[in-house]
Parts: structure tokens; C-alpha cells; sequence
């Protein structure tokens, strides 16, 4: 008997559940790319059979963080740049549950560059959903680690001299499994890619472009936008490694040249860690946070790992 | 100073099998019913470099290393850098005999390996002069070409023990089957076995026994283990449920990390090397918050990483247990050698007001009680506790009776919630769990009980902003006020758990109606307290106290002990009396009544040092010890 009935729960599911009752409107700006990504994650847990309570929403700080406060699941709002850490640990305890986190630009590829890296080397199953506005916009518009070329802001008078980072281009090189670009103007193509990367077994990175009409006037409304996937003009097999790579290297130019190449870049079918750890041994096959409510547990004492000390 | 003891010394260089070999000989003397206790000092290099191993056996209680030693091994550094003497790390073939002939005791037994020692190096040393004057029994034997001849030239190793045992007079089977039981395969133990034969004839047969140390006799009452601070830390976090460790690696800290990550995949557990230290505790918070009992830990600079998901655990109230393995620093310091300078920055790390329970333990038993009184501690009321050692005790091994870890093991998740407890408990009106209820009649002792991912009617928001009960953001005044004195108040509900329902993790000892007190924390309690049984042997009158609850500080104990005498000796492993600052700052006073004790040369104290300075103390001398220690007056003397 699990001590974790949410999970597993077969029922109809209203997307309104995911709506947090008590809970004023989200706080974010008028036009705000962050609406889009609640809106697809409301449209796209129901879809895909999750319940708010299987659901933990682990994110970081900034605008993005206070996703978790606007979407009624389990919730962990972290510290700026760590909620990949705190979320596959959360996986790892108990992989019953649905691990979603979030964060902004300067969240995942600046400060919490380093977990990105690992998180998708190791492939954890989980969807990480990069908010990317191209702009620290909670600390009032400062230049972000994917803000363009000679962009202004009161911490760059003259402009940016750093080339911006290339968050497709990084995600496939550390690892990551599902790697999709979205944009809060495209709600159904978002909603779906969402869809998916829960689906997908292993680290779904998706770089969603969220425009913020605040700071980052010019990166205006991520419109028009081409999904790569319908238009005639792009033709590469999402499976393979080196067509994704030319095709994201071009889609991360195109942004900053003004046209808006979004979609799925590259699927991989390589088990997640912890099937790899199951496999080796190093992770139980029944989640670790259920045995601490299982009474007929036994639990090794260090009194039988003696004899090496005697 | 006891006679009737044995402080043997192994050196060479790191990569020599100094440690392997050390950990045998201290089993042979353990099972022959001695005490033992080991202390290793080693460079922070991969080989070569000076490396000794003490054991000290003793046919009564051993608490500390002892005073200097009395039979050294110089095996010589295989891997010696630069023989030139005038090379920056000088002449590192003789340091195994050069560098610890100023710690012999007189009439010590000093036996080197004449193969990797030159005779002339010898002579530069006027070895003969010296032993002359301090009565030293020399024994050179070419231990290189004995272990050559039977096996490999790693094994002078054991030529070395041989040529111990039989100047020591002591019974051979055992060597034998220690050696038996190790892993070692057939031939190499064949050969291992015939060069500890050959080594001990040799020695009855070349040298003449001038000298009068001989093996100490002991028996022990019962079966003894022989364990280390840091397996004792390991095994209390096995026995309280700890199925979770999350870290990276620094040393003196990997000893944990490697023990635990060896056990827990047998045990259904997880262990995760990962990218940094902010890592490391963010997932250990990451899993107690989805429901496992978790831990991580590091030494100085990794710790310092760590202050971000510290305070996000504190904020979150997330139970989590950290170790914080303390070296001498600051920043790199020096990475293999002991030091108790972390103090303060373990209390107060991370911004804002702290909340966390510091336990610092004074030997490798209270390592293993304190360590499941943390994780007790930690899920009970939902806060970080962290162990505070360093690396003596991580690496020093001593003998524990077996049937003290003859007990139940402690698996509970404290106060949290199952499904059907949570049906019975508060919901707001939208039906989320309110996990951080501040009502102070249903949560008197500050807790409030919470619920994990995944259960049925629990969800809610964790966050490291304030919040609400239901964990919404909050900036309300009275919220922020409730919350903040609901977390304080955990911490006044644990000072009343420890002072009531546990037995102290103070160690109080020496003469009770003393006026001179000796008080210091952590792991020199145990050269403190043989240093006040020595005074107090030789007709002083000195009470000693080892403190190990750091945070709640235990004021009543203290207050007590200090006002009990008309000076107290703060005795710590730091330059600049933390552990002093830290008594003063809980009970704001005796300023003008706390003399410090104080080491920061990268080595633990010795009894006699203690000694000495308290000697000093009392004939009100100026003079400054012979030792490499400082003494800090009272404020006001």
C-alpha cells in the first residue's frame, strides 16, 4: 500500500485545479510572456493524466519563481539558480512524482549554469522550462546571460560586449534528452512541447521565450514566429545529433536577427538516470520515501557492519 | 605521562602503506586487550612528503595521542622529492627519521630502514650523540632488501612491524592472523607472512636488547571494535534512518561520504557525487522535502557553498543533517591537518537571523550518539542540524566495546504527516494544507507538522520567502512576526528537549570541588581531560569540561561550571578563542573570568601542553610555554 495516493491516481482532471484558490492574481505585468507558460502547463498536466498532488513545481527566483504560487501542485520555490538540485533529489527520493522546474534565463544559464550542465548530463527524468526573456527583469532590466550583443542597460551603459549563451546549443552538448524552443505567443505548440517533455523520459529541457513588454521592449512579442517543424523551409531529422546541432546553432542566430525559430530540436531515447542507477544498483526499485512508511521496513543497523572493525 | 604505555610511530612518505599497515598493527594491540588510539599526520599530496601514524596502546583508558611518543619506524619515503638538502622540501629520503627525532621520548627505540637511509644521511644527523644523551635504543635494519627478497618492496611495511613485535616481545600469532584476515591473496600473503618471520629472527638474532619498553598488558571485559570519528559519524546516520547522502569531495570530509556511499545502495539507499557543495545540500534538502532522510556535508571551503541551501532548509523548515569536517584554514589552509576555527562561521553562516542545532562531538563515541541525536532532532522540528568535527577526529581510530552499538535503529520521519492525519489537519478555504500553521496552541513547541509530495491533501508551497500557512508569499508584518518567533521558538523547545529527556552531551570531569576549571569543545576534549587527571594525580585541584552543544547553547551547565570556580582555561584549536567569543555572547558575561588556551599550528594538543600552561597560569608566570601554543589573558588581566 503506498503512503503516496495522489500518485497513480486515475480520474478525470479539470485544468481548473490547477488554478490556486485563495491566491490573488500573479503579480507579473500586463503582457507578460510568464501567463503563457502557466496557461500551457494548466492546458497540458490535465492532458497527460497528472493530478495537482503528483505534481511537485520546483522553481527558482525571479519573475519565473513565483510560477508555483499561480499553479496549484505541491510547490518548492528555491533560491536563485538551485531548483535543478533540489528537484532531482526530490525525483530521486520518490520518482512516483511528476518533477517539474522552472527558472529564468539568468536563473538556469547563469547562475545555476553548472547545475544545468550536470542535471542534463545525467539525464534525470524531468522537465526543466527555461523562462528566457533575454533579461533580468524582477532586478529591473539589467543585461541577462542571453541578452543580445551590445545590449543596454543600466549595468552595461555602453552595451554588452558578451556574445550571448546559446541555451539549445548548451543543452545538447551537457546532455539533455528533449530539447524544444517554444514561445509564450504560440500557446498551442507550447501547451503541446509541454505535453511531451512530461512524457519524455529524461532531462526535457524546453527554452521558452516569455517577452517581457517591460524591460525588453525590443525583443517585442517573439512574433512572427516559424515552428521548424511545419515550415517547408527547415528539413532535419530530430534524432540525429549533428542535423539538431546545425539546426539549433541557426535558430539561435535567427533570434537576434528577428526571426523567431521555435519547436523540437533534438529527442534522444537514452534511459534517465535513475533507470541507469536502478540498473546498476544504486537506487531501490520502489521509491525510498515510501519505505519510511512501511512498517514491516527493516532497516540495517551498523551493529551487523562491524566484523571489519574487530 | 603513563609508563606503562606504547606511542609507536610509523613514518615515510604517503603512497607507502602507512595507513594499511598502522590500521593492523592498532587491531593486534586492541585484540590483545589493550586501549589504542591513532592519530594520523599526512601531507596534502597523493606521494611521498612526511607521514606518520601514531598508536598508542596502553593497558588502561586512552583519550588522546598522548605526549610525544617512545618507538619510532622510520621507513623512509620511497617517493622522496629533490634529495638535495638545499631543495625546498629538503631532503625528504631521511625525514621519516630526521623530522620526528625531536618528539622521542627518552629511552625510545628508534629502528629505520637502512635501504632507503643512507649512513651518511645518519651521520649528518649525529644520531649517535643524540641517543646518546637521551638514552634512545637504535636499531638499523635493511628492511628494503628483506621485503625484496621475499615479495615487493612495499612490504617493508611489514618487515618493519616484525622487527616492532619481536623488540616489543610480543606474541606473534596474532600479526599472523590479522594478516590472514585481511584481503590479501595467497602469494602476496605468503610473502608478507614470511618477511614478518624473517624480520623477528633477525632481530633476536643480529640485536642485543638494551632497551626496556616492552608491550604494555591489558584485557579487555568484553569484544572491542576499532572505528574512527568519521565511521562513527557514518554508522549513527545508518542506525537513525539516514538513507540519503548527497556530496562532493574534500578532505577530511570524504571519509563520510565514501563510507556511507559504500553501505547505502546495499541498503536501499542513494549517494550522489555531484557538480559543488551548493549542490550537495540543495539536494539533501530536496530529498528530505520529498520525504527521505537526507544529509550531505563538507570541510571549510565547501561549507561555505553550502550557506545558501542552509538557510533556504532553516526558511523552508526542511529537516536536513550536515557535517562541516573542519581543517585549518583560512581558504585552502592547510587541507590535511586539524584545526577548530569554523566555529563561528557554522553558527551564523547564510543571511539573516540563524536557526539551526550545532553539535560538536569530543570522541568517536559521542560522533555516534550525537550524530543520531541530530538527525532526531532535525525531522522532530523540521531544521538543519549540523556536526561540527574536524579532521583529527575524522581520522583517528580507537576502540569501542561491540555492544555499544547493540541498539534499535531510528527510521521515523518526526513530524510529518501520513494521508490519514492529514484528512484530520487544517486546510484553508481552497483546500491547500497549512504546513506552517502559527497558532501558538497547536503549535506550542513551535513545529508545525508537514506533509510530503505525492500525499493526498497536502499540497502547499515551500518557499525561502516568508509566507503564510499555506506558504504563499507574505510581507504582512503580523505574519512575518508570528512565523519568525514560531521558528525561534523550535529552538528553545530543543535546549528544553536536551536538558530533559536526553542525557547531556557535556562531559564533565576532574575534581568536583575544584576552583580551577578547564573548559573546551569538540575533539580536544580528550587531551583536556587527561591533562586534568594528570594535575589532578599530582595534587592539584582542576575540573574539566567538554562542551559539545554548540547551538542551543546549554547555559545552565555552563553558568554552573563557571561559577563553580574563580578561573576557567578555554582550551581550542584556534588562533582566535572562538569557542571563548561564543560563551560570552550566550550568557553576555565572565569576560574578566575566561583565560584561552590556544593552537593553530596544524597539530592537536598534547596533554602535557595543557598541562604546562595551566602551570603557568597558576604561578601567574609571564613566561611563554614551551610549547608551540599561545595563552590569551582573561579581558582585563
Amino acid at each position: 500500500m503506498s503512503a503516496f495516493n495522489a500518485i497513480g491516481e486515475e480520474r478525470d482532471i479539470d485544468r481548473e485545479e490547477f488554478t490556486a484558490g485563495n491566491e490573488p492574481q500573479p503579480t507579473w505585468c500586463p503582457g507578460c510572456g510568464d501567463f503563457g507558460v502557466l496557461k500551457a502547463l494548466k492546458q497540458a498536466l490535465p492532458e497527460v493524466g497528472r493530478t495537482p498532488e503528483e505534481v511537485l513545481t520546483v522553481t527558482g527566483i525571479g519573475c519565473s519563481g513565483k510560477l508555483n504560487s499561480y499553479l496549484d501542485t505541491y510547490g518548492f520555490h528555491t533560491i536563485h539558480g538551485r531548483s535543478l538540485p533540489v528537484a532531482r533529489a526530490a525525483k530521486l527520493a520518490n520518482d512516483g512524482l511528476e518533477v517539474i522546474a522552472a527558472g529564468g534565463d539568468g536563473d538556469g544559464y547563469g547562475i545555476g549554469g553548472n547545475h544545468f550542465m550536470h542535471t542534463a548530463r545525467e539525464n534525470h527524468d524531468m522537465t526543466y522550462i527555461v523562462f528566457n526573456n533575454e533579461v533580468f527583469g524582477l532586478t529591473k532590466g539589467q543585461t541577462s546571460p542571453t541578452s543580445p550583443k551590445g545590449h543596454k542597460s543600466k549595468t552595461t551603459p555602453h552595451g554588452n560586449a558578451k556574445s550571448p549563451i546559446r541555451p539549445l546549443s548548451l543543452g545538447l552538448t551537457s546532455g539533455a534528452t528533449y530539447i524544444a524552443r517554444t514561445a509564450a505567443v504560440n500557446p498551442n505548440q507550447a501547451k503541446e512541447i509541454i505535453a511531451e517533455a512530461i512524457e519524455h523520459d529524461g532531462f526535457a529541457h524546453i527554452d521558452f521565450l516569455t517577452q517581457c513588454p517591460t524591460w525588453n521592449k525590443d525583443a517585442r512579442q517573439y512574433v512572427p514566429y516559424v515552428d521548424v517543424q511545419e515550415s517547408d523551409d527547415y528539413d532535419f531529422d530530430i534524432t540525429d545529433r549533428e542535423e539538431a546541432q546545425d539546426m539549433m546553432f541557426e535558430a539561435e542566430n535567427a533570434l537576434h536577427e528577428g526571426t523567431v525559430l521555435t519547436g523540437r530540436f533534438f529527442v534522444d531515447e537514452r534511459p534517465s538516470y535513475q533507470e541507469q542507477k536502478k540498473d546498476l544498483g544504486e537506487m531501490p526499485r520502489e521509491p525510498l520515501a515510501e519505505r519510511y512508511f512501511d512498517d514491516d521496513a527493516e532497516w540495517e543497523r551498523s551493529y551487523d557492519l562491524l566484523d571489519r572493525h574487530k | 605521562m603513563s609508563d606503562n604505555e606504547l606511542i609507536w610511530r610509523i613514518a615515510g612518505g604517503s603512497g607507502d602503506g602507512i595507513d594499511s599497515t598502522s590500521q593492523t598493527f592498532a587491531k593486534v594491540l586492541m585484540r590483545s586487550g589493550l586501549d589504542v588510539f591513532t592519530h594520523r599526520h599526512y601531507p596534502s599530496r597523493i606521494r611521498g612528503g612526511h607521514t606518520y601514524v601514531e598508536i598508542r596502546a596502553a593497558g588502561h583508558e586512552v583519550q588522546s595521542r598522548g605526549d610525544g611518543y617512545n618507538f619510532l619506524l622510520a621507513l623512509g619515503d620511497s617517493f622522496a622529492r629533490n634529495p638535495q638538502e638545499d631543495a625546498y622540501y629538503g631532503n625528504e629520503e631521511v625525514k621519516p627519521l630526521s623530522e620526528n627525532l625531536d618528539d622521542l621520548r627518552e629511552g625510545g627505540i628508534i629502528v629505520y630502514d637502512t635501504g632507503l637511509i643512507s649512513e651518511e644521511d645518519v651521520e649528518d644527523l649525529n644520531l649517535e650523540e643524540r641517543a646518546e644523551e637521551n638514552d634512545w635504543h637504535v636499531f638499523p635494519m635493511d628492511l628494503r632488501s628483506l621485503a625484496r627478497e621475499h615479495g615487493r618492496e612495499v612490504m617493508r611495511n611489514t618487515a618493519g612491524v616484525g622487527v616492532t613485535a619481536a623488540l616489543l616481545g610480543m606474541d606473534l600469532d596474532p600479526f599472523v592472523e590479522a594478516m590472514e584476515d585481511s584481503k590479501m591473496s595467497g602469494d602476496v600473503l605468503q610473502a608478507n607472512l614470511d618477511i614478518f618471520q624473517e624480520a623477528n629472527d633477525i632481530v633476536h638474532e643480529e640485536f642485543e636488547f638494551t632497551h626496556d619498553l616492552r608491550i604494555p598488558e591489558g584485557e579487555h571485559e568484553e569484544e572491542q571494535a576499532l572505528l574512527s570519528g568519521s565511521n562513527a559519524i557514518a554508522y549513527g546516520s545508518i542506525d537513525a534512518g539516514c538513507r540519503f547522502i548527497a556530496g562532493y569531495p574534500m578532505t577530511p570530509w570524504t571519509d563520510v561520504f565514501t563510507i556511507m556511499s559504500q553501505h547505502l545502495p546495499d541498503m536501499g539507499g542513494i549517494s550522489e557525487q555531484v557538480e559543488d557543495e551548493i549542490a550537495a545540500a540543495a539536494l539533501a534538502v530536496g530529498a528530505s522535502h520529498a520525504g527521505a532522510k537526507a544529509m550531505s556535508g563538507s570541510s571549510g571551503g565547501g561549507f561555505a557553498l553550502m550557506s545558501e541551501p542552509l538557510g533556504l532548509a532553516e526558511m523552508t523548515e526542511t529537516p536536513i543533517v550536515l557535517l562541516e569536517s573542519m581543517r585549518a584554514g583560512p581558504s585552502t589552509g592547510m587541507p590535511t591537518k586539524p584545526e577548530q576555527a569554523d566555529l563561528e562561521f557554522v553558527l551564523y553562516t547564510s543571511q539573516g537571523d540563524s536557526s539551526r542545532v550545532v553539535f560538536a562531538p569530543g570522541n568517536v563515541e559521542e560522533a555516534y550518539e550525537q550524530t543520531r541525536l541530530a538527525f532526531h532532532i532535525a525531522y522532530e522540528y523540521q531544521i538543519p542540524a549540523i556536526i561540527i568535527y574536524d579532521q583529527k577526529l575524522s581520522g583517528e581510530n580507537t576502540n569501542v566495546p561491540v555492544s555499544f552499538f547493540d541498539r534499535e535503529p531510528e527510521p521515523g520521519l518526526g513530524s510529518t504527516l501520513t494521508e490519514d492525519e492529514l484528512a484530520e489537519a487544517a486546510h484553508d478555504a481552497s483546500g491547500k494544507f497549512e504546513r506552517f500553521q502559527h497558532d501558538p496552541d497547536t503549535t506550542d513547541n513551535g513545529v508545525s507538522p508537514r506533509s510530503l509530495p505525492g500525499q493526498s491533501g497536502g499540497r502547499y508551497l515551500a518557499t525561502g520567502n516568508e509566507h503564510t500557512p499555506t506558504g504563499h508569499i507574505c510581507e504582512d508584518a503580523d505574519n512575518r512576526v508570528f512565523q519568525m518567533e514560531r521558528r525561534l521558538q523550535k529552538l528553545e523547545s530543543i535546549r528544553e528537549e536536551l536538558e530533559e529527556e536526553h542525557e547531556s552531551n557535556q562531559t564533565f570531569f576532574g575534581d568536583e570541588s575544584a576552583d580551577y576549571g578547564i573548559i573546551t569543545w569538540g575533539s580536544s576534549q580528550g587531551a583536556v581531560e587527561e591533562a586534568v587527571e594528570r594535575l589532578n594525580d599530582a595534587g592539584s585541584s582542576v575540573k574539566g569540561l567538554g562542551v559539545s552543544d554548540m547551538m542551543p547553547f546549554p547555559e545552565n551547565e555552563i553558568t554552573e561550571f563557571i561559577e563553580s570556580v574563580d578561573e576557567v582555561m578555554v582550551v581550542e584549536m584556534n588562533a582566535t578563542a572562538q569557542f571563548r567569543g561564543h560563551i560570552q555572547k550566550e550568557l553576555g558575561r565572565y569576560g574578566e573570568k575566561l583565560t584561552s588556551l590556544l593552537k593553530y599550528n596544524g597539530n592537536p594538543f598534547e596533554p602535557a601542553e595543557i598541562v604546562e600552561s595551566y602551570e603557568l597560569r597558576i604561578e601567574d608566570s609571564d613566561e611563554e610555554p614551551t610549547a608551540q601554543v599561545h595563552i590569551e589573558p582573561a579581558a582585563g588581566d
